[in-house]
Formats: structure tokens, C-alpha cells, sequence
């Protein structure tokens, strides 16, 4: 280690990327790319240290595949990009972070809720939800902030669907898990509202034990956590993972998703006419978007080639999404935006390897739903704001629009 | 073609059943892959193939001996 920590990383480019500030789609700076190369791909890393940075589409799916990288971020060394629960008693269901068969003791209770066929069970509600929000937006407007009436609500009364959070409740649940989005919330609110959520959380996981309703919490209360093969801490911990990704990442996507479209109405005025162009129009968005933009962060337990670079154990890597996205060798003329592209279900936006997106069933529903819907409801639909004055969350853990601003 | 899946390697993720629905399943149980045929018709191949590439852990595996093997 004394080797890796002998490295003068101050010539390596600072990291996370910030995108640029004249176009959201624009994930990374052509300054940021310039500096990369001549530092042979390294990168300064937030809290210290240096990573490798693994670019190329190919070498991220080797990586990512790779068993001998760890996802856990409590060991030492790790790369940690964005913060995490001070000690690890306070991420006992946070299984994003973990390896091995820790990891898939979680993943594997809950891997048959958001199967596709179960996703599809849902969908009538996720439209019902789409459908109210904008209900809600048209009775506001116009004009209106697509962010707040419609990106945010829809995945945030998602979730309170699949996890059984009770109608009487799905306000408070809303206005607190919107605070952990908003941008204008500090750190003490983000804290407060996080709070909330687990107390909210705690006491229902409580009532399931004696009510179990149609929902994952109470499935996962009855076969898991009375037979004694899960602790409750660990499912809160669990639903507040599901709470957060599922939540701020959707959202994310469902507006920069509708920006994208209004940039392109041709693009828009099609899926009007033909919703059967929303699936693919859905993967082209993921991969244009890609919203993790810090990309995956790893840690390399033993010696590895990856992409023809030696990469020694103890060495970090940070696997960039939103590059291996726009990789030329595999997505023809990648900076363009085009939803009939026959390569763009090979982004790797939900990520790769065992840890790929739970929840991209999900996430595909979510988005298929709500952009045909808005699409359908708002035919003269306009942004009222351009690309360089949208206000972007280049500082959040996933990129996407403080708001955006829209008329009808 | 004959198609092998590795359920322990298997994540779930999905994205064959997304891909080849007539080919891959996922069980009720644990949201494992299964398979509903192993030895699927020569114009699946190319869904097939796909989906294999876009396993993220790379659990199914395509053998292109003919079926006479």
C-alpha cells in the first residue's frame, strides 16, 4: 500500500466530473476528457486518493464482472464517492455495499418482487399514479414545473404502493422524500426528513406483523423477519435503500427524459402517435441520460487486467456509466440523440455485473408509463426555459434538473 | 443450440426475460432465471444471443453444436 500512497496525484484531473453547465446532456466536459488522457486515465478522488477510471464500454463490463473488485465501501482504502452511512450498524440492509454472500442474502429476498411479470401487476397503478399527477399539473398550470408536479410524485407514490405505505400516509411520505431531493434542502433538512421517513417506515414495519397487507414489506415481514431470517433493522435499512433509489433516480429520469423530448418534438409528436416506439425510446433515454454520472465505484482484492491495464490489489477504479454510454465502438455517432437506434439497449445505465439495477423492471415501467402519458395529455406541451438556464444538480449522487419549467 | 444457464451465478436482473421471453422465465420463488426451452429454434438465435450479452454476470451459456452432436 505504501506504493499506491507514494503517487503525487496532484496532476490527475479532480473527480467527480462536473457536466456541463450549457447543456444537462452534456455528461462530461471536454476539458475534463482532455486532462484524462493525459494522465493515462487517473483520476483525484473526493476524500483523498486516486482511482483508475474505466471508460470504454467493453472494459466497464469486464469490470464490472470481474469477481476479484469489491463493492464494499466500509473496507479500507475504498473509493468512496459520494457520503455513506458513518459505520456500518447503519447500512445493515444497504446491499449495494456489500459483497459476496452477504450481498445476495439480500438481493435474493427480494430479486422475485421486481420481477417483470410481478412489475406488470402493477402497472394499472403506476398509471393511475401518472394519470393524477397529471391531473394535478393541468389544474396548476399552465405553466408549471414538470419537476414538482409530475417527475417527483410519480416514483415517490410508486413506492408507497409497493412497500404498503397507507393512504393516510402518503402525504407525509411525499413531502418528506421530496425534502432529500430538493435542492434547496441542507444537510440538517436531508437528515431530518431521512429521519421521518424511518420513523414513518419502523412503525409500519411494526403494524405488518399483526396486519400484513398485499405489499413487499409485509411479504417480506411475514417470510422473512417472523420465521427470524431478517432482522427489522435491516429490512428498514433495506426499504430506505429502496426508498432513496428508487425514488431520486427515476425522478431524474423522468425529467431529464421529458426535456430531452421537448428539444426533440419530432421525437415526441411519434410517440403520440405510436406508443409501441416507447420501449426503445425508453433504453435510448437511459443510455442519453445515464443520471449516475459519478459512475461505480470499486476496489480491486487481488491483481487485475482490465482493458490491457495491469491494476494492482489495493488499487481503486471508478467505473464511468455515462462514458462507456457514449462509446463509439459500440453506439454509432454516440452524441446524437436517436430513440430508433438498433444498439440502445447495450447501455449500461442500470449499471453491470451483480449489482445491476433491482429495480430496472421498475424503472423501465415507470418511464415507458408516465412519457406516453404526457405525451398523449399534453400534445402542445413547451419547454419555457433552454439548456443552458435549466438548473442542473451537478453536485447531486444522481444527475438530473432542479426543475423545469414548462406551458401548455 | 443449446442454451445452459448458472442459477447460482444468476442476479436476477431480468434482462432475458425482457429480451426472449419465449426462451427465458424467471421462478416465482426467488425471481431466478429458468429456462423454458434449452434447445430453442435457429431464428430465436440472435435473441438468444443477445441476451446472453446482456447478462451482467454472464450466467447463460450458448453451445453451437447442431442438435445431431
Amino acid at each position: 500500500m505504501g506504493e499506491v500512497a507514494s503517487v503525487d496525484v496532484t496532476a490527475f484531473p479532480a473527480f467527480p466530473f462536473i457536466g456541463s453547465d450549457d447543456d444537462p446532456f452534456i455528461p462530461v466536459r471536454d476539458y475534463d476528457l482532455k486532462h484524462l488522457d493525459e494522465s493515462t486515465g487517473r483520476i483525484r478522488l473526493p476524500f483523498g486518493g486516486w482511482a483508475w477510471l474505466i471508460t470504454k464500454h467493453e472494459d466497464v463490463r469486464q469490470l464490472l464482472r470481474h469477481p476479484g473488485f469489491s463493492s464494499d465501501q466500509y473496507r479500507p482504502g475504498f473509493p468512496v464517492l459520494n457520503p455513506i452511512p458513518p459505520t456500518r450498524e447503519g447500512a445493515s440492509g444497504l446491499f449495494i455495499f456489500m459483497d459476496g454472500d452477504a450481498h445476495s442474502r439480500f438481493r435474493r429476498m427480494l430479486t422475485a418482487e421486481f420481477m417483470i411479470k410481478n412489475i406488470r401487476r402493477i402497472e394499472p397503478l403506476i398509471e393511475e399514479t401518472v394519470n393524477e399527477a397529471l391531473g394535478r399539473m393541468r389544474e396548476i398550470g399552465p405553466p408549471a414545473d414538470l419537476m414538482n408536479e409530475f417527475a417527483l410524485p410519480v416514483p415517490s407514490m410508486t413506492i408507497c404502493h409497493l412497500l404498503g405505505v397507507p393512504y393516510s400516509d402518503h402525504d407525509f411520505f411525499q413531502h418528506h422524500s421530496r425534502a432529500i431531493m430538493d435542492r434547496n434542502s441542507g444537510p440538517a433538512e436531508v437528515g431530518a426528513a431521512m429521519e421521518a421517513l424511518n420513523g414513518l417506515l419502523g412503525d409500519l414495519i411494526t403494524h405488518k406483523r399483526t396486519h400484513p397487507g398485499e405489499d413487499l414489506l409485509s411479504r417480506l415481514v411475514t417470510e422473512r423477519v417472523i420465521p427470524g431470517e431478517l432482522k427489522e433493522e435491516e429490512l428498514l435499512s433495506m426499504a430506505m435503500l429502496l426508498l432513496v433509489a428508487g425514488h431520486e433516480t427515476t425522478a431524474n429520469m423522468i425529467g431529464m427524459s421529458a426535456l430531452a423530448l421537448l428539444e426533440h418534438p419530432e421525437h415526441l409528436d411519434a410517440l403520440r402517435e405510436d406508443p409501441g416506439l416507447a420501449p426503445n425510446l425508453v433504453e435510448e433515454l437511459l443510455r442519453y441520460c445515464t443520471v449516475v454520472r459519478t459512475g461505480l465505484p470499486r476496489l480491486a482484492l487481488e491483481d487485475a487486467v482490465i482493458g490491457g491495464r495491469e491494476i494492482k490489489a489495493g488499487e481503486s477504479v471508478v467505473a464511468m456509466l455515462s462514458m462507456a454510454n457514449r462509446d463509439e465502438s459500440v453506439f454509432h455517432d454516440p452524441e446524437f440523440f436517436d430513440p430508433r437506434r438498433n444498439e440502445a439497449h447495450r447501455h449500461m445505465a442500470f449499471g453491470f455485473g451483480l449489482h445491476q439495477c433491482i429495480g430496472q423492471p421498475l424503472a423501465r415501467a415507470e418511464l415507458r408509463i408516465a412519457l406516453v402519458q404526457l405525451a398523449k395529455q399534453f400534445p402542445g406541451l413547451r419547454s419555457e426555459t433552454t439548456l443552458a438556464d435549466v438548473p442542473k444538480r451537478h453536485e447531486a449522487v444522481t444527475f438530473g434538473l432542479g426543475e423545469l419549467p414548462v406551458t401548455w | 443450440m443449446h442454451i445452459t444457464v448458472d442459477r447460482d451465478l444468476c442476479c436476477g436482473s431480468g434482462n432475458c426475460v425482457e429480451t426472449v421471453p419465449d426462451v427465458f422465465d424467471q421462478d416465482s420463488r426467488d425471481g431466478m432465471v429458468l429456462l423454458r426451452i434449452s434447445q430453442p429454434p435457429e431464428h430465436l438465435r440472435e435473441a438468444v444471443e443477445r441476451a446472453a450479452q446482456l447478462c451482467p454476470v454472464g450466467a447463460i451459456e450458448i453451445s453451437h453444436r447442431n442438435s445431431t452432436d
